[in-house]
């Protein structure tokens, strides 16, 4: 498998607010991640990771850098050119879980998909088999407020996959999961990186970054240190 | 943590006689170290022997107590144990818990790179023995017991991770509120430097 760029970011800059209450959510980040990559960021609360992945999906503005996804440049994109490649490539899971409160579990799984023009025979087998992956089939029928915390967070990781996404941003996707079921999540989630997606996955659980290739420490809008996976004999 | 190291990064600090010793020692760790005047002597003559400290002239010393200064190589010996992350994975957090405890009362040690170090340390191995479990299936009989020790040593690392994580927020929140840990040396009369009663005798330490 050729390693092909897909996220590059450059010198991304978010400022919050103005004066004294000016807040520098980001500040001169740059990364990169490939295909077939998984990075992990961590860092305590507030400094900065959710603003950061807003950033790389195109869903925030910022006030410097640049972001090319899959060798698009986001800020050159229409509206809806960056509406269709959100859509097409990258897949999202967000800190607050945003499923669609009058869908079914199964109906919010194939929505990106039906937002998308694909056959309803097509949409319905790629639903199934995420819902058995998540091991969500028997609730799949359930709306999202008569299934568990654990169970929302597990269908908005099964939805940010379906298709043929290219890209995984996910913000603390085993948050609300006991150890086990996040183990569940995070194996599959490394599952799809290994077949050629690239991951960007936020999370508290050292536990879980431990499954990134490499892990991006934040501190007050900046990487403040980076851990490699192989590095530990040599390289820098 | 070693009472070699303890010592020598307590001595690091200036010339100090035995009972001094052993008495900074315990007061910087928390009372955890239960350690007696024969091991401070002990350990101080091996330390000489391998050129970490050196025995001051009698004459130095006010109260006729032997004084003990570090060596170069000493200091050198000190920094690079407060330095370097730990690797006893049986003991790991107390250790390292003395080990910081003691590391915040000294003045001019980077407690901050100790933890970050630490971290960075422990981040590695997690991410090791992660991929070890990559090709592992959890529910294999055949593999459970591989799987439950090396589930243990991740919880344990994890654990660890989040109380660094926790003592450099208020470590940090200390230093940003103005206050200083470090400790200077106190002065210390030494139990008995000059016998003046027999009852002294009752301290139930070993002789030096
Ligand atoms: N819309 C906003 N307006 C003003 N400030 C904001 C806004 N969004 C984020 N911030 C500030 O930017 C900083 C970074 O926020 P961000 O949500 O990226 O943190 P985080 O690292 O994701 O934290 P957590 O771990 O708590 O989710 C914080 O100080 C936050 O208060
Ligand atoms: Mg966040």
């Amino acid at each position: 498998m050729t390693k092909s760029t897909l996220i590059l970011a450059s010198g991304l800059t978010r400022t919050f607010g103005s004066g004294d209450n000016v807040v520098k959510a980001l500040h001169d980040v740059s990364l990169k991640v490939s295909a077939g990559e998984l990075v992990a960021i961590m860092g305590t609360s507030g400094s900065g990771k959710s603003t950061l992945l807003a950033a790389l999906g195109g869903l925030d503005a910022i006030d410097g850098g640049f972001v090319e996804i899959d060798g698009q440049m986001l800020a050159n994109l229409k509206g809806y050119e960056a509406a269709a490649l959100r859509r097409q490539s990258l897949g999202f899971v967000f800190q607050d879980l945003n499923l669609v409160a009058s869908l079914t579990v199964r109906e919010n799984i194939a929505l990106p998909l039906e937002l998308d023009g694909m056959a309803p025979r097509d949409v319905a087998a790629l639903v199934t088999s995420a819902l058995e992956e998540m091991s969500l089939s028997e609730i799949a029928h359930r709306y999202p407020d008569q299934v568990s915390g654990g169970q929302r967070q597990k269908a908005a990781v099964a939805r940010s996959f379906i298709g043929n996404r290219k890209i995984l941003l996910a913000d603390e996707p085993t948050g609300a999961l006991d150890s086990r079921s996040s183990e569940e999540v995070i194996r599959l989630i490394r599952s799809k990186i290994d077949q050629g997606l690239a991951g960007v996955l936020v999370t508290h659980d050292a536990k879980i970054a431990a499954w990134a290739d490499r892990i991006l420490i934040m501190r007050d809008g900046e990487i403040v240190e980076e851990i490699d996976s192989q590095s530990s004999n040599g390289a820098s | 943590m070693s009472i070699k190291n303890g010592l020598l990064a307590i001595l690091s600090l200036g010339d100090c006689h035995g009972y001094q010793l052993k008495h900074e020692l315990i007061s910087r760790t928390g009372s955890v170290l239960d350690v007696n005047i024969g091991q401070i002597y002990s350990t101080l003559s091996r330390l000489e022997r391998d050129g970490f400290v050196r025995q001051l002239p009698t004459a130095s010393s006010k109260d006729g107590q032997q004084l003990f200064a570090i060596t170069e190589a000493g200091r050198a010996e000190a920094q690079a144990w407060l330095l370097e992350p730990m690797v006893d994975e049986r003991d790991v957090r107390n250790d390292l818990a003395t080990k910081l405890a003691l590391a915040v009362t000294l003045p001019s040690v980077d407690v901050a790179r100790i933890v970050k170090t630490q971290r960075a340390r422990d981040i590695q191995k997690l991410q090791g023995l992660t991929v070890d479990k990559r090709g592992v299936e959890p529910q294999n009989p055949a593999q459970v017991a591989a799987v439950l020790m090396n589930d243990r040593a991740i919880f344990n690392l994890e654990a660890e991770l989040r109380w660094l994580d926790h003592i450099e927020t208020i470590l940090g929140e200390t230093k940003a509120r103005g206050l200083d840990t470090a400790l200077d040396l106190q002065a210390y009369a030494a139990k008995r430097g000059r016998p003046t009663k027999s009852n002294d005798k009752k301290t139930g330490e070993s002789n030096d």
